[in-house]
């Protein structure tokens, strides 16, 4: 070394200066949280976690993913089975939890006395092996929405039958369209060959009384009539009260017919609520929410679980600053900033008794019953399956929708491979 | 004597010295190569005889040919088969790609070669023609494909409301949704991505017609169709099977275009989305990996013959 003893100080001198410019490092850590982008859910997120940047003195940085879960999935198992430090909190589905456990921290010991504030079988569902592996942020239940001023005005009442919201959705589409509005649709909802097409499928089949798919036990009990009656009715709507893009439909899809007034019905999720009575919005005040028809009298309503949760990545470089963020989204402050902006149902349960709550979103209180009665999907029994059970159901029912093969038949396939799949256990 | 042993000594070690430089000068490339092609493929080969899962890339075990076949005796003794050479889904993917390839770069060809006449005649504007129909190419797929996918939306998009217009469909159609129009959505957003690309090499190989032969053939008085296939067709035959092998290596291993428009129609699905959906979304790794696998040997065994059969026609030709 040539620069010998003068070099040699000039440079620590230089590290020193940085050091002593910067602070001490973990002072100001700069977090990446990944979600997906539905609604105003990227909009709000700098709001949301402005009262925890200043608190801290960190900074978050929202990377938005595509809105479909599957496809986020796909991208957040790759990113975590290459251990990707990028990331430091991943927005989770309610259904991942078994099977990305591996890769989050445990946050059981931090979250000792915030998780009992959550109602207990969300907090169940993100429990692995007894390890916490993601805090619940807020929930979701999805609901039929329909026009209160379209019903009126063509005298039907709020169905509580999908035979009877065939009738009311037909009578208010011929209705509209004779008055002028040729792109008017009975009803919309998602059937794109998707993670969501399972929902609304779960939900047509267990509202007939045709199960869950795979029970808790883990028997298959997709193939019966009630779910193949089920299906039939549903394909019934497609080309009818529904337009058949229908089924090349997502959420935002089928916001867009309905929020552009043109659609009597729809079924979504709670954050379409706010969206809906949003300035923007065609059908500002003038739609109402309901639970979800049933089959026949006497059957109950069935709304899927869905709802999102915050996983800490084990391969975070800034552990500490992730699981405070986590906690912080977790908790009363976010959620209810959450549900008042984003109409997003929270999961503490004290929140729906809060009076800001429900007088910005009149509807979130009474939300709680559909959310108490709303049916898991089969990803507890099935365990690191269910993305393909999941598929394989999808992909039965799109084909049915589809014209290709009948509901019956289609079932029938769909338990030979799913019982191929299960083999001797899940 | 001596002055000319000398100069071969030094033509020789010129030689050499030229070997060598060739030899530093390619092998950062090849280096480069092994590490970004040759180590994966090596690795995704492995993986298909083992049974990796993502959660655990290191800890795999051996299992043979079990990914790709294997036999199973079941409690009531009956045996059946199972792996990826017996998948159905896999072999739909398969008919699928080879459907898709076919259709796709015979269009793309003949529309190609089209283009590269009208735009290998003389007229003004010329260059600028030429810039502007390579457009479509230079736009990313993933951001075509998005495109294309608001422009067939059933509800809002421009294709429905210009057919509609026009007349030539009653009422509004659900392209990509349908699984009867979805493979030819999917074909037509290729052949409108892809064509450029093929009128481009066809143009390189018209404007190697020597001009001359042309001419005799105009003072002849040959009709200009015979003069396309005896003439034009047969020079520009090496560019244009080079074209097709290029876009057949490239629509065999579809994706991006399949994934943004319908990602999970079993009317559309490639070979490329279904290993995907294998490695990643089922958490069969290996299971993925044997079809990636197969999709290399169906991509190889295809060039293989394309080029060995193309060998066979030429050497037919050129003994007669």
């Amino acid at each position: 070394m040539s620069f010998g003893f003068k070099g040699r100080a000039l440079r620590s001198a230089a590290v020193l200066a940085i050091v002593g410019a910067l602070g001490t490092p973990a002072m100001a850590d700069e977090i990446f949280y990944v979600s997906g982008a539905v609604g105003n859910a990227v909009e709000n997120f700098a709001n949301l976690v402005k009262p925890w940047e200043e608190a801290t003195g960190h900074k978050v940085t929202m990377v938005p993913m595509p809105a479909s879960t599957t496809d986020q999935f796909g991208q957040y198992r790759l990113w975590l089975a290459a251990g990707a430090a990028d990331i430091d909190l991943y927005q989770t589905d309610v259904i991942w939890a078994p099977q990305l456990a591996d890769h989050f921290l445990d946050l059981t010991e931090v979250a000792k006395d915030l998780a009992p504030t959550h109602f207990p079988s969300i907090i169940q569902s993100q429990t692995v092996n007894g390890k916490l592996v993601a805090l619940p942020i807020f929930t979701d239940a999805p609901a039929l929405y329909y026009r209160k001023d379209l019903l009126e005005k063509y005298g039907v009442a709020v169905p509580k039958t999908w035979a009877e919201l065939t009738v009311a959705a037909q009578a208010v589409q011929d209705g509209e369209r004779a008055a002028g509005k040729g792109d008017f649709w009975g009803f919309v909802w998602q059937g794109n060959a998707y993670e969501g097409l399972t929902c609304n499928a779960l939900e047509w089949i267990k509202s007939f009384g045709g199960g869950q798919i795979v029970e808790a036990d883990g028997s298959i009990s997709v193939n019966n009539p009630k779910a193949a009656a089920a299906l039939d009715t549903v394909k019934g709507w497609v080309g009818t009260i529904s337009p058949e893009g229908v089924l090349a439909y997502q959420e935002e899809e089928a916001r867009g017919v309905w929020q552009t007034g043109n659609a009597a019905f729809m079924r979504n999720w709670p954050y379409a609520y706010g969206l809906g009575n949003g300035a923007d919005s065609a059908v500002k005040d003038l739609f109402g929410v309901t639970t979800l028809p049933v089959g026949a009298e006497g059957d109950t309503s069935a709304a899927t679980l869905g709802g999102w949760n915050v996983a800490v990545s084990k391969y975070s470089k800034h552990p500490d600053a992730a699981i405070s963020l986590a906690m912080y989204l977790a908790g009363p402050e976010a959620q209810k900033q959450r549900a008042i902006a984003e109409s997003n149902l929270p999961t503490i349960v004290a929140l729906y008794d809060d009076a800001d709550i429900a007088a910005a979103q009149p509807i979130i209180p009474q939300w709680k019953d559909v959310f108490l009665n709303a049916v898991p999907r089969p990803s507890a029994p099935t365990l690191g399956k269910y993305n393909e059970v999941s598929s394989k159901f999808w992909s039965a029912v799109h084909a049915t929708l589809s014209g290709d093969g009948t509901a019956a038949d289609n079932l029938a396939g769909l338990e030979a491979d799913l019982t191929e799949l299960k083999g001797d256990a899940w | 004597m001596a002055n000319t042993g000398l100069i071969r000594e030094n033509q020789l070690s010129l030689h050499q010295q030229r070997q060598r430089a060739a030899f530093w000068f390619l092998a950062p490339m090849l280096v480069a190569l092994f590490c970004v092609a040759a180590w994966p493929l090596l690795r995704t080969v492995w993986f298909s005889f083992t049974d990796t899962s993502l959660n655990d890339l290191y800890g795999g075990k051996w299992i043979g040919f079990d990914n790709y076949l294997r036999v199973q005796t079941l409690s009531n003794g009956a045996v059946r088969y199972k792996g990826t050479l017996v998948d159905p889904n896999w072999w739909n993917a398969v008919w699928n790609t080879v459907r898709f390839s076919v259709v796709s770069v015979l269009f793309e060809t003949i529309l190609g070669l089209i283009v590269a006449l009208v735009l290998n005649a003389e007229f003004k504007g010329r260059g600028l023609v030429r810039a502007a129909i390579l457009i479509p190419w230079a736009i990313p797929t993933i951001v075509s494909a998005k495109m294309w996918a608001w422009m067939l939306n059933d509800q809002y998009g421009i294709i429905n409301d210009m057919a509609l217009r026009l007349g030539l469909i009653t009422e509004k159609m659900a392209w990509t949704a349908n699984t009867d129009t979805a493979m030819y959505a999917v074909l037509m957003v290729d052949v409108w991505k892809t064509t450029p690309f093929m009128a481009l090499l066809c143009l390189a190989g018209l404007q190697m017609v020597p001009r001359d032969i042309y001419e005799a053939a105009k003072i002849d008085g040959i009709h200009p169709v015979k003069v396309f296939f005896k003439i034009t067709l047969p020079l520009i035959r090496p560019a244009l099977m080079v074209a097709v092998i290029f876009r057949m290596l490239d629509a065999l291993r579809v994706f991006d275009l399949i994934y943004v428009l319908t990602p999970n129609s079993a009317a559309t699905k490639t070979m490329s989305v279904i290993s995907r959906e294998n490695l990643i979304d089922f958490d069969k790794f290996a299971y993925g990996s044997a079809q990636s696998t197969l999709l290399f040997v169906i991509l190889a065994v295809f060039v293989g013959l394309y080029i060995w059969l193309g060998k066979v026609d030429l050497s037919g030709e050129s003994g007669k």
